[in-house]
């Protein structure tokens, strides 16, 4: 029985830490396909890019993967300005957005992937910090001990932190309400003498930003190389639609899910059924509330 | 006045045929001339991105190697070799394709595998259908259901792969601790399943329980919940089939949660890579793990391979290539998998596939991992894979991973520089 709570409860907090780390990686989708209904596929990419940026500014200065992921942060929110711009000009302005926006986001990320190889190679690179390597083991009781990786928990805190702010940021501030609003009714917007445009491009430049400090989170976790995003994919947008498209904290709670689900199936019914479970989670949920965990229903927009 | 006309017309009409029949017989002879001349292509796909990439890209850099040596020397059949190789992304989705595209567009001449089973498998059908000798570059068991007979593996483990990949960790393993029980995690991928299932068979053959084995998916974030899985039914050895990506989670995970398992390792493909050892450093101490070239003092199996490496490493330093620095792991058999086909080609003396493939089957080969004598469905007459423990490694310097002490010979015993450790023995 001992055994049993003993891999219960660290599978329980693996599933949180995990699932903070997911956040962090889906939390910028949310912004931009979400809110704004671009459909950026390249967001896994940019995310290998703020990694291999913590990675680059780690392995010449030492500099702690954390801080680089904060130091490129304004770099992405620039380049999410750059692209939303030529999306909007060449695409939405004509209303092509739905297949040719969809293979424009598939280009860029061929190009950053591309870029990645031909500037740091193929090899699967890592990141050195502190806390790597290292975990907190709590004693509970008679052959029970939690074990907390401090790489997982400093991204579970750091990717709290974030999704948390951008939260507030966008229910607290009237900014943020006219990011909301541009989501629901453009027009509106317009008439009471806002640009949506502007609205949008700031909010997708504030989605993509988020790749500097989710790309630094990941290289903390994971080992990377270039086409790692692809494998992620998948659950990016699993998570994003789970939580409901557009919630910030629907995002975070469909993370902590899924990386609950995991981490129990791994550790009690075997890792292989892992990402099945949680594929079945989001139909599951989807069957009862199309909506997603904290969307809003057709009626209420 | 009209006969001199009309001889002059036929005169001219004959000169103008002989000057014809001149430059048309020339021209035939100048096609047929540089059709002779025209160069040997050899085809293959590679992982020149995704998860093996960091493989693929060294082995390119080898066949690359291999290419320059043979045209230095005048190429094969007295032609010019030329590669035309594709990016198969580690996709094994794309290798169908590719192989189709070389046979059918390109028009290759020879074929050659990609790196690792996984990519191998899918271009069997192929080979096998178009009748074409196909070299395999790390391939496990990759013609065990097909024992088609002009497929030969470049993979030092021996008749049974799937059994002799792990038999020298199994030996190594039950010499020094005899453990009565193990647990096995393994990667959902072809190398990996064929790993596991001739690693469990090592195991029941020594009489050890199996008390955990799961597959992990390749996408796995993770994998503390995993290995908490396997200590909990407190395993004496920890047998371990793995990818790069999760090579690396487990050695995390390793380092995170701990283990009370005496041995573990056995079948960690990315450990060999320069990424991944100057970037887990001394996370690696006490995992014992499978190798095939190590820079160690008693490596003298292969005489011509050292020399290779240190072209490769040169060539790499000279031309800034992006690709794994040291190149220990996939360089020599890269080279000796195209090495034998030209071997091959040279002495048969043309591009017939199955005269090809017969010399192949009948004849030893001397290449830079020493003396080749394929057995049955390919695979190497007797294994030599190595099995070698991490020690004394400090920090994270990539330049102690090309120096001999880091990677201890196990067995072979007559190559053997150091002995297997208990892993905690060698963990700070």
């Amino acid at each position: 029985m001992a055994i049993f709570i003993d891999l219960l409860l660290n599978a329980l907090v693996i599933g949180i830490l995990l699932g903070g780390f997911y956040a962090a990686l889906s939390i910028g989708l949310s912004i931009t396909f979400g809110l704004l209904d671009v459909v950026n596929i390249a967001h896994p990419t940019m995310l290998v890019l703020g990694a291999f940026i913590a990675f680059l500014l780690n392995s010449t200065w030492g500099i702690d993967p954390i801080l680089a992921g904060i130091i490129s942060t304004p770099f992405f929110f620039i380049l999410g300005w750059l692209i939303y711009q030529v999306y909007y000009n060449v695409f939405e302005k004509s209303g092509a957005e739905s297949l040719r926006g969809l293979a424009f986001f598939f280009g860029l990320l061929f190009i950053i992937e591309v870029g990645l190889i031909i500037q740091f190679g193929v090899d699967h690179r890592l990141v050195e910090a502190p806390y790597i390597g290292e975990s907190w083991n709590i004693v509970v009781g008679e052959e029970i001990d939690v074990a907390i990786p401090f790489r997982l928990l400093v991204a579970f805190v750091v990717a709290a932190i974030a999704t948390l702010s951008i939260h507030f940021y966008l229910t607290k501030t009237f900014f943020g309400r006219a990011v909301r609003a541009v989501a629901q009714d453009m027009m509106a917007l317009r008439l009471m003498g806002v640009d949506p445009i502007r609205v949008k491009r700031i909010a997708f430049a504030l989605g993509v930003a988020t790749a500097g400090i989710g790309g630094a989170l990941m290289i903390i976790v994971l080992p990377i190389e270039p086409s790692v995003g692809r494998l992620y994919l998948g659950n990016v947008f699993a998570i994003v639609v789970l939580g409901g498209l557009g919630s910030m904290s629907g995002t975070l709670l469909a993370a902590v899910i899924i990386g609950i689900a995991e981490s129990i199936v791994a550790t009690f019914f075997g890792p292989s059924w892992a990402p099945a479970v949680s594929f079945g989670i989001l139909l599951a949920v989807l069957a009862f509330r199309p909506e997603g965990l904290f969307g809003k229903t057709a009626g209420a927009h | 006045m009209t006969r001199n006309v009309t001889n002059r017309v036929r005169v001219w009409l004959l000169a103008g045929l002989f000057v014809a029949s001149v430059v048309l017989s020339g021209s035939f002879a100048t096609t047929a001339q540089a059709q002779t001349k025209d160069p040997i292509k050899v085809g293959f796909s590679m992982a020149l991105s995704g998860a093996l990439a960091g493989g693929g890209q060294q082995s390119l850099v080898a066949i690359q190697l291999w290419a320059e040596d043979v045209n230095k020397k005048g190429g094969l059949l007295g032609r010019q070799v030329e590669l035309v190789f594709y990016d198969d992304q580690t996709n094994p989705k794309n290798v169908p394709g590719i192989y189709s595209k070389l046979l059918d567009v390109d028009k290759v001449d020879l074929i050659v595998s990609g790196y690792g089973t996984n990519l191998i498998a899918p271009a069997m059908p192929i080979a096998i259908n178009r009748e074409m000798v196909f070299m395999g570059l790390f391939g496990m068991n990759a013609n065990a259901k097909w024992e088609y007979e002009n497929y030969f593996s470049i993979l030092p483990a021996g008749p049974d792969p799937a059994v002799g990949f792990s038999e020298v960790w199994f030996k190594a393993v039950q010499e020094k601790f005899k453990p009565k029980t193990i647990a096995f995690i393994a990667a959902d991928a072809e190398f990996a399943q064929n790993l596991k299932e001739g690693a469990v068979r090592n195991a029941k053959a020594m009489g050890m329980e199996i008390v955990y084995e799961q597959n992990y998916n390749p996408k796995t974030a993770d994998f503390t919940p995993i290995l908490r899985a396997a200590n909990a039914k407190k395993p004496d050895a920890i047998y371990i089939a793995s990818y790069p990506n999760g090579s690396a989670g487990l050695v995390r995970a390793l380092a995170e949660v701990g283990t009370d398992a005496k041995a573990v390792g056995g079948g960690m493909v990315g450990l060999q890579f320069a990424g991944l050892m100057a970037g887990l450093g001394p996370m690696l101490n006490g995992i014992a793990n499978y190798d095939f070239f190590v820079p160690e003092p008693t490596m003298n199996l292969y005489p011509g391979a050292s020399d290779l490496i240190a072209r490769y490493q040169a060539k790499v330093k000279a031309e800034n290539l992006k690709v794994d620095e040291l190149g220990y792991y996939l360089v020599p058999w890269a080279y000796a998998n195209v090495d034998i086909l030209g071997q091959a080609v040279q002495a048969v003396g043309s591009l017939d596939q199955e005269a090809i493939g017969k010399y192949i089957r009948d004849t030893e080969f001397t290449s830079v991992v020493g003396k080749i004598k394929f057995g049955k469905n390919g695979e190497w007459a007797s294994p030599r894979t190595l099995v070698v423990q991490y020690q004394g490694i400090t920090n994270n310097d990539l330049d102690q991973f090309a120096k001999a002490g880091t990677r201890k010979i196990l067995l072979p015993a007559d190559i053997s520089t150091g002995d297997l450790q208990p892993f905690n023995a060698l963990r700070k």
